[in-house]
């Protein structure tokens, strides 16, 4: 089922949560609600929910479908919620719990006892607990516990599943886990579902489009290697990654910055340019068009790249290179050696909403 | 070889340190504040046949005394359990002005001397006073009556039930509601199936308590009760008949059985709830 959101916004007090905003997510799609801590990710996905009310000052509405859900109740919206905490029901078994939604529709609506037995098992099964059913919440792991809360959500068959920062909780591995399952699962029964994270990884991996909020904005919405590649503004750019900044005064198609100098296609100017780590390459001499000389100054060989931390007196913060593990041996790096930098590209933002502009080292060896 | 061996056999050591000292202090504590009294008591006894003693605890006047005593304060706890319980959820779940002034007012029996308390009552319900002259003309007679006798206990007991249901209601998160609501299940569906039974412990022990002291509560009852033979006299008040009658040994047989009764019912409270906690927390239930 669809969701579609017209003008909707939100204000405690005083603060704005919420600027007003529109949002279209399509059926069967799996949907990332991105941003830093106080973005309004969470608000929003509440006001979806219907645990919280948009304002009505800004008369917006909320559509499930052709359905108008804007004052219906959050327990006859037909949703599914699951909680960064679990909040599973602790005095009840695993199996009460997923049977909840179902022992709790009024007796004429309820199917028999039979029936829940059956449709809950099932659930289990498909959350791959069914050995768990009797057992407390305080007996399982965190992970599992999600699961269950997940198994309890579904129990009803929304129309849509949202989700609280569902992973936030849980230690890295099993994180890894649940989210490939979540994906798989979602594929499988092809339901609408919205999650908040404020993990880029999480919602670059497992959403179909990725909705990056900041300040109650949304920033931007795409999909994940659009958003990567085409980040809308420096917002998006340097919350998607770890980024290097090089600040410094450009005149005659060169920018300088103390000791360093890199030759730019840019006006005259204060300049401020924005690279990724991977856009660095380290060697050993400068270059005619980049003299950046650092000192390496600590080193992480784990995972499929060297990490390499790098500092100058022109740097403000240090910078941070990742290097193939190649060339990290060809060129032996160690802790306080002396090395060049070369950029492959860089970024620039001139203005927080203007466009943005890109730059391509000129020479490469 | 040798010292790693004796160090091997010696007791593990504790991390926290301080367990002997502490624990000395406490029962020296507990001995001379609890059971050196409770001993005393006792040992009034000790002079007394079985069959004497039940003469003493079995008087008519006495069980009379023991039938209001439960009828009342059994009374009292229930209207405790229900307004005890709407009162902490109340302070617990809505913000408005003056909470603060509420919650300290949830303390004032307990800081209010007993006896102020009984006078206050008794003037206010008696025929004459504010509430008396209202609920007369209804037919109702609450100062001098059995009513007065757990409205009086009531009063003195009801921030056992607050005070213990407070803080796990504060406790138990938002969440909880939210998703039985998620869910679909009625406001009173959610109460009933999903925040009364974290309550139940909690709740269970506040009205055991404000039932044990009511057992025992004697200021504020007794000017409120009228203390007519056979009607509305309470245990508390036998006792002190008895000892302003010089007879020491029936007001220790009296308050004995008082003394058996209330440890009994901490003693059962204690284990039924120690039993739920464990099933929270993982064992088996």
């Amino acid at each position: 089922m669809s969701i579609r959101l017209k003008n909707i916004a939100k204000t405690f007090g005083d603060n704005s949560a919420l600027a007003p905003l529109d949002l279209d997510i399509g059926d069967g799609e799996l949907v990332g609600l991105l941003g830093p801590s106080g973005s309004g990710k969470t608000t929003l996905l509440r006001i979806i929910a219907g645990l919280e009310q948009a304002d009505r000052a800004p008369a917006g509405s909320i559509h499930f479908g052709d359905r108008e859900v804007t004052n219906v109740h959050v327990r006859d919206r037909r949703i599914g919620f699951v909680f960064q905490h679990y909040a599973l029901f602790r005095h009840m078994s695993v199996f009460d719990n997923v049977a909840f939604g179902l022992t709790a529709m009024p007796r004429r609506t309820r199917p028999s006892n039979g029936e829940i037995r059956a449709r809950v098992h099932r659930l289990l099964e498909m959350v791959r607990l069914e050995a768990f059913a009797d057992r407390y919440p305080a007996q399982l792991s965190g992970g599992q516990q999600q699961r269950v809360s997940l198994a309890r959500a579904l129990a009803l068959q929304p129309d849509v599943l949202l989700l609280d920062e569902p992973f936030g909780a849980l230690d890295a591995k099993v994180r890894q886990d649940l989210r490939r399952w979540l994906r798989h699962l979602h594929d499988e029964l092809n339901f609408t579902s919205v999650f908040v994270t404020h993990d880029q990884e999480e919602a670059l991996e497992l959403s179909d489009r990725v909705v990056v909020m900041s300040n109650g904005r949304i920033e931007q919405i795409d999909e994940p290697d659009t958003l990567y590649r085409k980040p809308a503004n420096r917002f998006v750019f340097e919350f998607l990654g770890d980024v290097n900044r090089l600040e410094g005064e450009v005149r005659d198609g060169e920018l300088t910055c103390g000791a360093a100098r890199l030759t730019v296609d840019l006006d005259e100017g204060r300049e401020e340019l924005l690279l990724r780590p991977h856009e660095l390459r380290l060697i050993e001499a400068p270059t005619a068009h980049a003299h950046l000389p650092v000192c390496v100054t600590a080193v992480s060989p784990v995972g499929a790249e060297v990490r390499v931390e790098l500092e100058a007196d022109w740097l403000a913060e240090p910078w941070l290179a990742t290097v193939r593990h190649a060339d990290f041996e060809r060129l032996a790096i160690r802790r306080g050696q002396h090395l060049f930098v070369e950029p492959r590209r860089w970024r620039r933002f001139s203005d927080e909403r203007a466009a943005r502009s890109t730059g391509r080292a000129v020479a490469s060896s | 070889m040798n010292t790693l061996a004796l160090l091997g056999r010696s007791a593990p050591k504790r991390v926290l340190p301080g367990f002997g000292l502490s624990l000395g202090i406490t029962l020296l504590f507990v001995s001379l504040v609890l059971l050196l009294p409770l001993t005393s008591l006792v040992g009034q006894l000790a002079g007394v046949s079985l069959a004497e003693y039940w003469a003493i605890i079995s008087e008519p006047r006495v069980v009379a005394s023991y039938l209001v005593t439960i009828g009342a304060a059994a009374a009292a706890s229930m209207v405790n359990a229900l307004f005890g319980l709407l009162m902490a959820w109340v302070l617990v779940r809505y913000e408005f002005p003056g909470k603060r002034l509420l919650d300290a007012l949830m303390d004032l029996p307990f800081a209010l001397p007993t006896a102020v308390a009984g006078i206050t009552l008794a003037t206010l319900y008696s025929s004459s006073g504010w509430m008396g002259r209202l609920l007369a003309p209804l037919g109702i007679e609450v100062a001098y009556t059995w009513v007065g006798i757990a409205l009086a206990m009531a009063f003195t007991s009801i921030p056992f039930v607050v005070r213990t249901v407070q803080p796990v209601l504060e406790d138990l998160p938002h969440e909880i509601d939210e998703a039985a609501l998620t869910l679909g299940a009625s406001d009173a569906t959610a109460f009933r199936r999903v925040i009364l039974p974290n309550l139940w412990p909690a709740l269970v022990t506040g009205t055991g308590l404000a039932f044990v002291r009511s057992l025992g509560e004697f200021g504020a009852v007794i000017f409120i009760a009228g203390n007519m033979p056979y009607e509305t006299e309470i245990t508390s008040l036998m006792i002190f008949v008895k000892l302003q009658e010089y007879d020491y040994v029936g007001a220790s047989a009296i308050a004995s059985v008082v003394l058996a009764v209330s440890l009994a019912l901490l003693l059962a409270l204690n284990l039924w709830q120690g039993r739920f906690i464990r099933r929270l927390h993982g064992g088996k239930g």
